[in-house]
């Protein structure tokens, strides 16, 4: 059971960039040296604040995207065409800008490595980025854990993390499977779909192995695979989810 | 579209406030009864505060206004907060 | 208070030299702002009711409340979450029109939407021209995402006042708050002298 750590109150840390990489046409892993980070669990997020110098300022949730590394912390940001805070962060931050944090932040959408029952994770679209830091934080302990990640994603120009998925699934307890839901890869062998219960009998977990399960995408696609789900068995209490969505702000 | 987001989204304002993370508090909604924890709350941010509502009967659970001087909270929909120590 | 400033990053903007007030940025689209799920309110059984502080009541059914002689006007909307959007253009039945000939003392108003939300103001606010109850913007029905099928429209004051999906008005003696002015919201709320706050 998660507990709620004392950890005092949250407040703003200043951030760095100290470096960036393009995932996609649309998407940039943005990594920020914060002094004094105290790390983080698998699945936990950031607030992040912009400040303009006439004093207008808003805020954003963002999963981190990397498993503990010291005082670095990374964002995967997708780069929403009418945004506000995502187009910034995706193209106007050059390294050695600095932005505020606050975090870690959420103590419920979380991978415990001591929990040796297997995850079951299925993300939708940039709702992969929290399941990576679980699968990266995995490999980064050793961990024997069996984990089946389920990505859903429109095409496979979309893909964040393909190269790094590809080498981690080496290990054999680590399954990766894609659902193409627009447009599949010449020679993939399954139709473009969505995710259906078939789909989840055939690549999930069983109900009776008690797999922990992470859902995590926008609001329609979380309901939909955790309904899913618990008709397929799973108790509700291990069916984690988070949802994000673009907001009327928009990010 | 206003859409509607987790509990995580009012994690980092509530943190502001409390000294436990109260994202993985056990709620229960004054409304319908329904327990959960306030990560699976829906919340609802494209307004002049926050607010957050039950999954189960969509009852106002939680308000939080802020200003840059204060922060005002509101948690009559909720009977009680579980919080593990 | 916010602190460092980020290089390069100006937010949604915001033009300047804009006869704008304090604070407020001009926005070209309508962003939609809200509490909760979007009521969908089926016009069959829609109603509208005004309740003074006598008890006196008047209701208005959908085809009543059509059949009220309705205007078009043009007018700037506030928002408190600080985007001003100039020159919109709505049609709808002035609130005059619906308290006419109301006994009342009331000093204050309590606006009553489907879904629950409620929003206070002083009653003169909503009288002589200065409020009208919305059914169509832009020279269509108005859609639930912007309060559809009936919204309030009181320009003059922040938004939040201009309450999304209204039934109702009750007229009455003492001031009672609504969902956001029980929040620190301010009960008058004047976009020109930025009463944002109950403290401001």
């Amino acid at each position: 059971m998660a507990r709620a750590a004392v950890l005092g109150r949250l407040t703003w840390r200043v951030g760095t960039l100290v470096s960036f990489r393009d995932e996609t046409a649309v998407a940039r892993t943005v990594v920020f040296q914060i002094p004094d980070w105290p790390g983080h669990l698998a699945g936990q997020h950031v607030d992040v604040r912009l400040t303009a110098a006439d004093g207008y300022s808003t805020e954003r949730s963002y999963s981190i995207a990397s498993a503990v590394d010291g005082d670095l912390v990374e964002l995967t940001v997708e780069r929403l065409p009418d945004g506000e805070v995502s187009p910034y962060l995706s193209q106007v931050l050059r390294v050695g800008d600095q932005i505020e944090l606050r975090g870690p932040i959420g103590g419920w959408f979380v991978w415990d490595p001591e929990v040796d029952s297997p995850a079951l994770l299925v993300g939708g679209g940039s709702g992969v980025v929290p399941l990576m830091a679980m699968v990266r934080t995995r490999a980064q302990l050793g961990s024997a854990t069996p984990f089946r990640l389920l990505y859903s994603v429109r095409d496979p120009a979309s893909v964040l993390y393909g190269p790094e998925l590809d080498r981690l699934r080496s290990d054999p307890m680590l399954e990766v499977q894609y659902a193409f839901t627009r447009q599949t890869p010449a020679g993939y062998s399954r139709p473009p779909g969505r995710i259906d219960a078939a789909y989840l009998d055939e690549f999930g977990y069983s109900a009776a192995l008690r797999p922990a399960v992470f859902v995590c995408g926008p609001t329609g696609f979380v309901e939909t695979i955790a309904d899913l789900l618990v008709a397929a068995g799973h108790n509700p209490h291990r069916v984690k989810t988070e949802r994000f969505g673009p907001s009327g702000g928009s990010s | 579209m206003s859409i509607a987001l987790d509990g995580n989204t009012i994690a980092g304002a509530l943190g502001e406030l409390f000294a436990v993370d109260v994202s993985v508090a056990v709620f229960e909604c004054a409304g319908c009864g329904h327990s959960g924890v306030v990560a699976e709350v829906v919340v609802y941010a494209d307004a002049p505060g926050m607010v957050g509502r039950c999954p189960a009967c969509s009852d106002v659970l939680v308000r939080l206004v802020r200003s840059d001087r204060r922060a005002w909270l509101d948690m009559s929909g909720v009977v009680s907060l579980r919080i593990e120590l | 208070m916010p602190g460092i400033v980020s290089p390069g990053f100006f937010g949604r903007r915001r033009e300047g030299g804009q006869a704008l007030p304090p604070g407020q940025y001009l926005v070209r689209d309508f962003p939609v702002l809200s509490a909760g799920p979007t009521p969908r309110v089926n016009l069959d059984t829609w109603e509208f009711r005004i309740v003074a502080e006598t008890g006196e009541q008047r209701t208005w059914d959908w085809k009543a409340f059509r059949a009220l002689p309705a205007v078009d006007v043009t007018v700037d909307l506030h928002c408190v979450t600080k985007w001003s959007k100039l020159g919109t253009a709505w049609r709808g039945v002035s609130v005059d029109v619906l308290v006419e000939g109301i006994e009342t003392n009331a000093e204050y108003a309590l606006v009553l939407s489907y879904g629950g939300y409620t929003t206070n103001l002083p009653l003169r606010d909503l009288l002589d021209g200065k409020a009208w109850l919305a059914f169509a913007y832009d020279g269509s029905d108005l859609t639930p995402e912007h309060g559809g099928p009936v919204r309030l429209l009181v320009p003059h004051l922040y938004l939040w006042k201009s309450a999304k999906w209204v039934r109702g008005i009750d007229l009455r003696t003492t001031e009672q708050r609504g969902f956001w002015e029980q929040l620190g919201y301010h009960d008058y709320g004047d976009p020109w002298l930025e009463q944002r706050y109950s403290e401001d």
